[in-house]
């Protein structure tokens, strides 16, 4: 289906011709998720789809309490502060953004009277203000209302190095003003195809400007509130014991109505993944638990018993293979893997394709990851509208071995192939973690056949993942031809996924390796696609550009992907939630319920 | 025992316990790795913030200027600022405090209260079933390590049959009695499990030293002298028996704070070994300086303590 043929479609949804949910089936038979769906009607002028609720209890509370378990507890509850997602998760029961991710990366309205779009007003035609209005009634667990002031100051804060919010690159850039009590603008400074970044999902919790204005900038880490959360969400603070436990109770006075079910809410810290799939599908003492990274097989023998079931919800992580373009081996100016040398051997486009070909994503997938994680060669895969069809996955060794014979790489006596005294000899580096090991040995078993030899290499993941300028083994340095880890996306919006293919990007000393181009692939065919979807307004145009991009760093064999790491959990069967990948795992919170 | 003997040895402290916070300060610090390296890895943070709160804790200092400031902030009583949770160290130890004492401390008890009659019923009566057994158990005890008899626990009371919680609450909404019973229930396990692995060393160590002791010379007088078996055992041998058991246990007292790492993750007790962990693995250097050096303090405090009580339980021990 081309752009004009979808531009018909969404003509027939606006002059009623056709259903919304007409529309989204005709656009899924293509290729294209329903959340793409959903913002290009939303963009094209048709409102965001509300998918009837499936809320059912008609009275607020009574629902006893909810007990949720991460085995790593929040550790503190500012949501600018907030970077790993057990402490988003665990501010997210008392504060709220303006609008929410749902599972099909729709927004769903919180804060917000309803959702921008270009026939509210909410959307200026130039793609360089959105304008929100606020619910009205909504009041601080406090009791004091929630206005715009509320909105302004959160952008202050957030946006002032200061404070070291860790939200701040979804707020410097902006500038938003108030337009009255219940109305804010948010104004970019150029053209802005993702304009639902800030206030909007796990970075876009509001905090209370009665309680943190005296508190902005340097003096931050000093406000009460930052362990005492006061927010307008579905529960209010009771207690938090950093690493263990937060508690809440209900809202009496939430704004939305018999909601929410539960009467108090915990949330347990502590422990490991398999204990706490345990203590949700086999004791039943908890009703969730979050991010079960656990072999499917164990998770599958949990279930038996009935009492709870796994949900496994797509997101865009990704887990995948990147192969260096620049010489690890050679030091250059104090560094390795510099941009100005080229791989001995990778460098030949021959070995990249053999290579791809030896990578086995279907066994990597039935023998590991289960249903935690589908194969894909795709490195950008979700939403599911920018999921490009055009890489299939191909495990061949013959060919692979083919390919290396025609380019002139001949085995050599112990096996090896080589070329002008080059040996096909690489490491190939991952952090410990037992399905991360098992992958590496079925891909160096596969290349072994085909006369490469892999030397494998784990860190472990506290050094791999650290920032540490002096260790050479961190996965930024990349000191070796290949590695392997799981890059997250954290929006349903790919461009900062994406910027791991951009030139300027390229990780090297003089950023001291915190560049997001990994792989140091220099591309301007790249580069210029990466520009064309920063200024795209058209959703359908910028998906194209985004699933280009991703086709030419997979065709180029740069990265491939492995598989996907969608976000596993595990809940009674009594219990009703719905998790997005787009947003925290608690952002619904005040819809969850329990059937009776 | 002299007055001075003591204050010599507090004065004594001194000195070890800065070359013991010299040397941890220097390990931390040097230690790879760095607090805000979640920062790093994501996308959304830009470098500057990074920077900004390296510089806020003042991480760019050199390390013997962050070394002073610690130890001059200590002198006040200030523990530091915790980079993870951004509240003080102080505050997230005396959180974890309370239910690391009442757990570690009531399996030391128990530890204690079951090894000392076993050791010197045992040793009084060497070879005899008594002591075999005993033995066989004391063996068994101290070989298979707490995660493994902490899973078996779990799989047969929690999951078999169904009695036991083994996710361990700090906060239990039941009031009276229940509140009692239900903080009872869920200390079964790790209580049992730590108890059961510091008492099965002990035994053995108990059985030696008593069986060291039966065989001197004054207590064969003892016994020629008409005064009873029983009477023999406890004022003559387990007195002096004791001097090297209380060592052990007095040396073992300042894991009752620091916890066990190992059991409380099983049974997500939050002590101050999870604390210590989940410090160390998000590199949050303040706390796990913190912890550690309070241990440090407890390990010489309790060495003192043990050698007070030698002179007590042994006055040929003079103080000099």
């Amino acid at each position: 289906m081309n752009e004009r043929e979808i531009r018909g479609l969404v003509g027939k949804v606006k002059a009623g011709k056709l259903s919304r949910r007409g529309f989204v089936q005709a656009m899924m038979a293509v290729g294209i998720g329903a959340p793409v769906a959903g913002q290009i009607l939303v963009s094209s002028g048709v409102a965001m789809a509300q998918p009837a609720s499936t809320y059912k209890p008609t009275k607020r509370g009574g629902g006893g309490p909810l007990k949720l378990l991460w085995w790593q507890g929040p550790t503190l509850l500012n949501p600018h502060f907030a970077v790993g997602t057990k402490d988003q998760d665990g501010s997210r029961l008392f504060y709220e953004p303006l609008a929410a991710w749902d599972p099909d990366g729709n927004l769903k309205p919180k804060l917000a009277a309803e959702i921008p779009t270009k026939e509210n007003g909410g959307l200026s035609a130039d793609g360089l203000t959105v304008t929100w209005k606020l619910k009205q009634g909504v009041t601080w667990h406090d009791g004091k209302p929630f206005t715009a002031d509320d909105v302004v100051f959160n952008w202050e804060y957030a946006k002032d190095p200061a404070t070291a919010a860790y939200t701040i690159a979804s707020y410097q850039d902006v500038m938003v003003a108030k337009v009255d009590q219940y109305t804010v603008t948010v104004k970019f400074k150029k053209p802005t195809p993702f304009w639902a970044d800030a206030f909007v999902g796990t970075r876009g919790m509001l905090i209370p400007k009665h309680l943190f204005a005296d508190y902005i900038g340097a003096k931050s880490r000093d406000a009460p509130t930052n362990l005492k959360p006061v927010g307008t969400g579905p529960y209010m603070f009771k207690d938090f014991k950093p690493g263990d436990l937060v508690t809440g109770v209900m809202n009496p006075n939430y704004h939305q109505a018999n909601k929410p079910y539960f009467d108090s809410v915990e949330m347990k810290g502590g422990g490991d993944a398999v204990s706490a799939a345990r203590a949700v599908l086999q004791t039943g003492e908890f009703d969730f638990a979050w991010n079960l990274q656990v072999e499917d097989e164990i998770l599958s023998r949990l279930e038996k018993g009935g009492k709870g079931s796994v949900s496994v919800t797509p997101g865009g992580n990704i887990e995948f293979l990147l192969l260096n373009t620049t010489d690890p081996w050679t030091e250059v100016d104090g560094e390795r893997s510099s941009l100005k040398t080229k791989h001995p051997t990778l460098s030949d486009p021959e070995v990249r394709k053999a290579m791809a070909l030896l990578v086995d994503n279907k066994s990597i997938q039935d023998h590991i990851y289960g249903r935690t994680g589908p194969a894909t060669r795709n490195f950008l895969y979700g939403p599911p509208r920018f999921d490009s069809k055009n890489n299939p996955i191909e495990f061949n060794v013959d060919k692979a071995n083919d390919i290396l014979e025609k380019a002139g790489w001949k085995k050599g006596a112990d096996g090896i192939r080589a070329k002008d005294g080059k040996k096909l000899k690489f490491v190939y580096q991952t952090s410990i973690n037992q399905p991360r090991q098992k992958t590496q040995a079925i891909i160096k078993q596969a290349a072994q056949k085909a006369g490469i030899d892999i030397e494998l290499k784990s860190v472990t993941a506290s050094v791999f993942f650290s920032s540490d300028v002096a260790n050479p083994d961190t996965y930024t340095k990349f000191y070796t031809d290949l590695e392997m880890y799981t890059t997250t996306m954290g929006q349903p919006d790919p461009g900062t996924h994406m910027l791991q293919f951009v030139s300027t990007e390229a990780a090297t000393k003089a950023n001291k390796w915190q560049g997001r181009n990994i792989t140091r692939w220099q591309s301007p065919e790249a580069d210029k696609i990466y520009r064309e979807t920063e200024a795209e307004l058209d959703p359908v145009k910028r998906a194209a550009s985004f699933i280009k991009l991703n086709d030419l760093a997979i065709q180029n064999q740069i990265v491939m992907g492995i598989v996907q790491r969608p976000t596993v959990s595990a809940k009674t069967a009594k219990l009703n939630c719905n998790i997005s990948g787009w947003d925290n795992n608690t952002s619904d919170l005040s819809d969850w319920f329990k059937d009776a | 025992m002299s007055r001075q003997y003591v204050i010599r040895k507090l004065l004594i402290m001194i000195p070890s316990l800065l070359g013991i916070s010299i040397v941890l300060f220097a390990l931390l610090a040097m230690a790879p790795g760095d607090p805000f390296d979640e920062l790093a890895t994501n996308p959304a943070v830009p470098p500057e913030v990074r920077a900004a709160l390296r510089a806020k804790f003042g991480l760019d200092d050199p390390i013997w200027m962050r070394y002073w400031h610690w130890l001059f902030a200590l002198m006040q009583g200030d523990w530091g600022f915790s980079f993870v949770s951004r509240m003080d160290v102080s505050t997230l130890i005396m959180q974890r405090l309370p239910v690391t004492l009442v757990v570690i401390g009531a399996s030391q008890i128990l530890a204690i209260v079951i090894a000392i009659p076993v050791g010197v019923l045992a040793a009084t009566r060497p070879y005899s079933l008594f002591d075999q057994i005993a033995n066989t158990f004391a063996f068994i005890g101290f070989s298979l390590p707490t995660f493994f008899t902490g899973l078996v626990l779990i799989l047969v009371f929690s999951i078999q049959l169904d009695w036991l919680p083994f996710v361990y609450r700090a906060d239990i909404t039941a009031t009276g009695w229940a509140f009692y019973w239900e903080h009872i229930k869920q200390s079964i396990m790790p209580v049992t499990v730590l108890g059961l692995f510091q008492g099965a060393a002990l035994v053995r160590f108990v059985r030696s030293s008593v069986l060291d002791v039966i065989r001197l010379d004054y207590v064969t007088t003892a016994r020629s002298k008409g005064i009873g078996e029983r009477k023999v055992i406890t004022r003559h041998v387990v007195r002096t028996a004791l001097i090297p058991v209380v060592t052990l246990v007095a040396l073992q007292m300042p894991i009752v704070f620091s916890g066990a790492i190992v059991t409380e993750q099983i049974f997500r007790v939050p002590g101050i070994g999870s604390l210590l962990i989940t410090s160390m693995l998000s590199n949050d250097t303040p706390v796990v300086m913190g912890v550690t050096f309070v241990s440090a303090c407890l390990v010489v405090v309790f060495n003192l303590i043990a050698d007070i009580l030698y002179g007590w339980l042994d006055p040929r021990i003079a103080f000099r």
